[in-house]
């Protein structure tokens, strides 16, 4: 089965990443590195890292023209930061490897429809 | 008096047979949900025919043959499904039990709480969503909308029909007995001396954990709660009064206490003691349940014992609710003063449940308080839903 996993980050999270030396951001980078090879034979998409959530712009289909506004489309003290998608057998496999996951502190599993 | 033994009688066998046939189609057709609702219409049908009819004398085979039919006419249009069943022949892998994966998946963590102990119910103790909606007091609709959601999840997030492996095993089965210890409590809460239109959830609850601790020997807190809810149901008959109403366990007749019982499962408890070192939660309130019950008289109990027993509990599950009760224990190994100023701190945490303000009025009271305790009580009642205790705290109100 398909799942994305989508990386979630809170404003504490960015805080802490924000005050780390270079030294210690680089082993939170090895990390990462290090879960995404441990991982590569069910990481069916490597997805991306997405810059951070001010720079978001949404754009709103539902009223009588498209509004476009400024931020993400809920502004939370949480907001997605990335995704990966994974191939494996159930939830439970997909749920063993998102406990390792090094990075943020928060990851939604979705199932992709087949 | 006849008609709720042979209702009793009906449910015991739907429950010794539905949830083995459920784990049986399950395995079989590899899609949980159109299992489900075969052996849900299977026991339906014998809730229906069999009071007339009588009990076959193969309950289990009856049950497959109406599944099977069933099946056979619902799933028509899915030759996948068709074909498997047409072949099917009774009995279905007997050697087999796949309860235990049944129970793993119906308390899955990616499922929502009441979700899991609905799904328990309807599939490994063949209960009917109508009589879960009647122990829990929810309408039925309710429930049919919490197992519909559940099955939909299992299905569609990929929630798997297995054991789960031995390094996720502790925490799995901490969800399974963490479902199994909540429908116990509810039924104990809510259980009253009529039990004519209540489905015995307690008795389900003994069911369960006896069924856990025969598929997972070994496991000290499967026993620690089998134990725990044994100790439990031994103090039944002294719980109510001739009028129905809860008796404090103070004021319990303890010669209506079953000592056979409170015998066995202390028994059961020192065994397990005995193979492992460090006990976990319930071991240790099946213990303090065993100091109450082995104590001749209220003035005998082992209190410093049990508060010992507490703070043991206490580090393993630093818990306001199980401060409060050791609060009692405070109570009788040092005085109610003292207990007051513990029970004090706890209240942000407790304020809305309504056996702080029931243990505070008593406390209260014990130390002279009456007005203040009166006060106490008088909350407890507004919080109160259910009908033993809402009659216990009313009488206080007016006795004393």
């Amino acid at each position: 089965m398909k799942y994305v996993l989508m990386f979630v980050e809170t404003e504490e999270f960015a805080k802490e990443f924000e005050a780390m030396g270079p030294a210690e951001r680089e082993l939170a980078y090895q990390r990462v590195y290090q879960w995404f090879d441990e991982h590569a034979s069910t990481i069916t998409n490597r997805g991306a890292k997405l810059q951070p959530a001010e720079t978001a712009t949404t754009v709103r289909l539902d009223g009588d023209a498209p509004l476009t506004t400024d931020g993400p489309y809920i502004e939370g003290k949480e907001v997605i930061s990335g995704f990966v998608e994974i191939d494996v057998a159930d939830l439970d496999e997909a749920l063993r490897i998102v406990k390792a996951w090094p990075g943020c502190p928060v990851v939604e599993i979705r199932p992709v429809e087949s | 008096m006849s008609g709720d033994h042979a209702a009793d009688e009906l449910a015991r066998v739907v429950r010794d047979h539905a949830g083995r046939l459920a784990g049986s189609l399950v395995s079989l057709l590899g899609d949980f949900s159109a299992a489900e609702d075969l052996v849900q219409d299977a026991v339906e049908t014998a809730l229906r025919r069999w009071p007339e009819e009588g009990i076959p004398d193969r309950p289990d085979a009856w049950l497959f043959t109406v599944a099977k039919r069933r099946g056979l006419d619902v799933l028509r249009r899915q030759e996948n499904y068709r074909g498997k069943l047409a072949q099917l022949q009774w009995p279905v892998r007997p050697a087999s039990d796949d309860r235990l994966r049944l129970v793993f998946t119906c308390c899955h963590p990616a499922l929502p709480r009441e979700a899991q102990v609905a799904l328990t119910l309807r599939v490994v103790c063949g209960l009917t969503t109508a009589q879960i909606a009647a122990a829990f007091l929810v309408p039925e609709k309710t429930v049919a909308q919490r197992i519909t959601r559940a099955k939909r999840k299992i299905a569609a997030a990929g929630i798997p029909y297995r054991i789960p492996r031995d390094d996720e095993l502790p925490e799995r089965l901490g969800e399974v007995l963490t479902v199994i210890y909540l429908l116990f409590n509810e039924g104990y809460l809510s259980s009253t001396a009529d039990r004519a239109h209540a489905r015995d959830l307690v008795d389900d609850a003994e069911w369960l954990t006896a069924l856990l601790a025969g598929l997972l020997p070994g496991e000290p807190e499967v026993t620690g709660l089998l134990a725990l809810i044994r100790l439990h149901r031994a103090r039944l008959a002294a719980r109510f009064d001739a009028d129905g109403r809860l008796v404090l366990l103070q004021d319990q007749d303890r010669s209506l206490w079953d000592q056979q019982a409170v015998a066995e499962a202390t028994a059961l408890l020192t065994r397990t003691a005995r193979r492992h070192r460090s006990p976990g939660p319930y071991q240790l309130q099946a213990a303090i349940a065993a100091c109450h019950c082995e104590a001749p008289t209220w003035a005998d109990t082992d209190w410093p014992q049990i508060l010992v027993l507490y703070d043991l509990l206490l580090r393993l599950q630093p818990s306001a609710v199980t401060r409060l009760h050791r609060t009692v224990a405070v109570r009788y190994v040092e005085d109610a003063r003292t207990a007051l100023a513990e029970l004090h701190g706890l209240e942000p945490a407790l304020r809305n449940y309504p056996l702080f303000h029931a243990i505070r009025g008593e406390l209260l009271r014990a130390d002279g308080r009456s007005a203040e305790a009166q006060e106490a009580d008088r909350h407890a009642l507004e919080l109160t839903t259910n009908p033993a205790q809402l009659d216990l705290l009313h009488s206080r109100l007016t006795v004393r």
